[in-house]
């Protein structure tokens, strides 16, 4: 196939491959970063809690009459949760693995350092939180019960022992031997790292760099984590209420949910931000290609004359589609050296101004060779009706 | 003249319908798309008290000093703590130093209402001047006053959606509520009011719904009333609710009514002068840096609308040109290929003018169709990303947000159509320069 007759013909008719190449470009640079974008909030969306997550539910209440004995009723609350047929074990929480709220505190190797070593999320947990959230232990071991101590509003101690997950404990200690290390979280109040778990999950999805702290909430209003047997968690969740009732009726008692509706709540946005990105991207492709086939559609019907001679001079249908294709191919080519470098251009001002990663250039390459094979398909239709043009036009026309 | 073109217009749409089908639709996604990606950035991110968003302001204060690196405050520490310390937050309101002025954080009790189940809701102690500075509307009632504020009176205005749960047989209005086991007189109900996002404490919940109930800060601290929501330490505080009071612990919001530029500056001086006497006593042991912000710059500073939601709006802009373009595309098309009409129109007496009037005119009958259809796409788009966001209460204000309304409607159709003529300006030039007879040379 000869290129150059095929370019001069594009010259006399600038504005209509300019209009398709810019579309094409376009399309290309929107359509990695877009792509882009969703695959990171995949990964984002798919991250493991790190916890026992198909059979663990959370509920909150609150005592509204003011208990004077507020600790003993806490603690009457989880053995009758702990007690209830289904259940595994049950704890107290303030902050969850892809929860809303969360908590942070520097975490240093010397008492007197200027900046903290690193910053870690902060769960709250007793003696029951292994079991509680099935997590796994890499090193050392969990709390014991006479090393948890209350929490109270305003009365923040740090206890003497406290267990941090890997990613933590490879931010404090590279070398790994994290272990039996002693951390200050305050500038007069050491812990001993006494135990590292495997990856679990921050709070909101962030980095996974957390600490375990063997802390009883002493507070009004309480947060229960429940972990059940596999499939029973439904009847445990009704069974949970009633028995809490039973218990105070005082209360109230809210947040019901399986740990599955905490992870919908927090990524709940990232959702739809993906959901909306894949169908413009999906519209956007339909677009393109539809502006390819009007566009070649007329084309081909201003070329009729012309396409007919050259039937009547001995080329084959193959050739009329062979030159609608190899037409479309350098227009569209064109345009993807275009969208490859715009596409990189505007990833390199998203990642600047709206914190996402960078692209990769074969993520790019990868979505302009589609938007390509999309073109070619797109130009199919309308090639094949100017190959069925009969070489008689070319006597009918003039 | 115009309702002749508009009649030839639909003529010729009618004649070609796969690649008037084509137009209108490119048009009509287009537009529907980046119109309903529109709206919901403008959900997300629209100045939420437009009117008075640049005379509303958040000062900033270094109440830490360079040596503390908490988690928010960047990798140097080279951001300020965001919210006030109880010490600098009294300062602030005893300096007085703007017109209207306000403290407030946010809260959570038990409501107890007299006949029905106890329940839990999220409300705000504030003080007096809340009310007319954030222009918050009252259904029935009033605010309270200085009075209250300053006798720590057990007063409280109710939400609107709370005040219909407590108070199901009426107007609330002078009755008692039972809050966190205190009663408290109801001195007002609100009309239903969010602002969105929630400028005034972004980072305890940007996008929630409206405050339930409203309490005097005063009294609030009187009675020990813990805060829910954003609070952040540089040293953790022990020893109780004084030591709390005490503490450097950041926790109050404080905003500011400051209507000329000679007040901001002044607030500015005054802001800089109080953390230079803090030092002075002793207190801080670094040089004063203090900041202020308006409303707008507020929700930047705290990155309220994620990089994601921006991103759409983005693409959703970009998705438009290229619809655009399609458009120009096809339309080129059309007018090339009526050369032979526009040739026998200009033979029989038509002026350039007169060509020129008809493509525009059809160009804006093809935008009107697309808009329409965009229309209907933004409605249907926007009912999908509401039933996405989870929104079902149509009484909500995020649904209200993510809604079509008439200015939205009426934006959509002056876009389509001024797109359209826009993009069909290079066509119709180009279909207008006929020469006739060459156009019916060809024949």
């Amino acid at each position: 196939m000869d290129i150059l007759p095929i370019l001069r013909a594009l010259m006399r008719n600038k504005t209509g491959a300019l209009l398709i190449g810019l579309q094409i470009a376009l399309t290309i640079a929107m359509l990695c970063n877009s792509l882009s974008i969703i695959e990171q909030l995949g990964q984002r969306m798919r991250q493991p809690a790190g916890i026992d997550e198909a059979n663990i539910f959370v509920l909150s209440t609150a005592f509204v009459d003011d208990p004077p004995d507020l600790k003993a009723r806490l603690l009457g609350d989880l053995a009758a949760l702990r007690s209830l047929p289904g259940v595994i074990d049950a704890d107290t929480a303030i902050t969850l693995p892809l929860g809303g709220n969360s908590y942070g505190e520097g975490v240093s190797l010397k008492p007197d350092q200027r900046y903290p070593t690193a910053v870690g999320n902060l769960y709250f947990d007793t003696d029951h939180g292994l079991a509680t959230y099935g997590l796994k232990l890499t090193a050392g071991r969990w709390f014991h019960a006479d090393e948890v101590i209350d929490l109270r509003f305003y009365e923040n101690r740090y206890p003497a022992s406290i267990v941090v997950t890997q990613e933590l404990a490879r931010a404090l200690f590279p070398a790994g031997n994290a272990l039996g290390q002693q951390v200050w979280l305050t500038p007069t109040q050491s812990s001993r790292i006494i135990g590292v778990v495997a990856t679990v999950a921050a709070p909101g999805g962030g980095k996974s760099q957390s600490m375990y702290l063997p802390e009883m909430p002493i507070n009004k209003g309480a947060t229960y984590v429940v972990r059940t047997k596999p499939g029973t968690q439904a009847a445990v969740m009704r069974a949970a209420q009633d028995r809490l009732f039973e218990l105070a009726n005082q209360r109230v008692i809210q947040n019901l949910v399986p740990f599955t509706e905490i992870r919908a709540r927090t990524f709940q946005l990232d959702r739809v931000v993906s959901i909306v990105l894949t169908t413009v991207c999906a519209l956007l492709l339909a677009v393109t290609a539809c502006g390819i086939v009007g566009l070649t559609m007329y084309w081909v019907a201003q070329r009729r004359p012309q396409i007919g001679v050259r039937r009547a001079l001995g080329a084959r249908r193959i050739d009329v589609l062979a030159y609608f294709h190899t037409e479309n191919l350098l227009i569209a080519g064109a345009g993807a050296v275009l969208g490859i470098g715009l596409g990189m251009a505007v990833n390199v001002q998203l990642a600047k101004n709206l914190e996402l990663t960078r692209v990769s250039v074969a993520y790019v390459c990868a979505g302009a060779l589609v938007v390509l094979v999309l073109c070619q398909a797109a130009v199919l239709w309308p090639a094949l009706r100017a190959a069925s043009i009969p070489p008689a036009v070319a006597a009918r026309a003039q | 003249m115009l309702g002749y073109y508009f009649e030839l217009a639909l003529r010729s749409l009618r004649r070609n319908v796969v690649l008037t089908a084509l137009m209108i639709g490119a048009v009509g996604v287009g537009i529907g798309t980046s119109m309903t990606a529109l709206t919901a950035l403008r959900s997300m991110s629209a100045d939420p008290i437009p009117d008075k968003s640049a005379r509303l302001f958040t000062p900033q204060l270094d109440a830490w000093g360079p040596q503390s690196a908490r988690p928010d405050q960047g990798a140097n520490g080279d951001r300020l703590p965001i919210g006030f310390t109880y010490r600098d937050a009294v300062a602030l309101m005893q300096a007085h130093r703007a017109p209207r002025q306000a403290v407030m954080y946010p809260v959570g009790m038990d409501v107890r209402p007299a006949r029905s189940r106890p329940f839990q809701a999220e409300g705000r102690a504030t003080s007096a001047d809340f009310f007319p500075m954030f222009e918050v509307p009252f259904a029935s009632g009033a605010p309270w006053g200085q009075k209250e504020d300053d006798d720590r009176e057990s007063v409280a205005v109710l939400g609107a959606k709370l005040a219909a749960r407590a108070f199901p047989q009426g107007d609330a209005v002078g009755k008692t509520l039972n809050l966190g086991g205190r009663d408290y007189r109801v001195l007002g109900v609100l009309k239903p009011w969010a602002p969105l996002p929630r400028f005034y404490d972004p980072n305890s919940g940007a996008y929630s719904e409206g405050e339930g109930f409203l309490i005097p800060f005063s009294t609030a601290i009187a009675r020990q009333i813990t805060v829910v929501g954003y609070e952040n330490c540089a040293e953790v505080p022990t020893g109780g609710w004084e030591a709390h009071l005490n503490s450097s612990c950041v926790w109050i919001e404080f905003w500011a009514e400051l209507p000329t530029a000679a007040q901001v500056r002044d607030f500015r001086t005054w802001l800089h002068d109080y953390a230079a006497e803090q030092r002075q006593l002793g207190r801080f042991h670094w040089p004063p840096r203090v900041d202020l912000h308006d409303v707008v710059d507020w929700l930047v500073y705290n990155k309220v609308v994620p990089g994601a939601v921006r991103a759409i709006s983005l693409v959703a802009d970009s998705f438009l040109v290229v619809c655009l373009l399609n458009a120009v595309g096809v339309m080129l098309a059309r007018f090339a290929s009526r050369g032979k009409e526009f040739g026998l129109r200009r033979a029989l007496g038509a002026s350039r003018r007169n060509v020129f009037l008809q493509c525009v005119t059809e160009s804006a009958t093809i935008g009107l169709l697309g808009g329409l259809l965009g229309l209907a796409l933004t409605a249907l788009g926007l009912t999908g990303l509401r039933s996405l966001l989870g929104v079902t209460d149509p009484t909500s204000a995020v649904h209200q947000l993510v809604s079509l309304d008439s200015g939205m409607v009426l934006i959509t159709l002056v876009v389509a159509v001024a797109a359209t003529v826009c993009a069909g300006l290079y066509p119709t030039l180009r279909a207008s320069r006929v020469q006739p007879a060459w156009q019916l040379k060809v024949q």
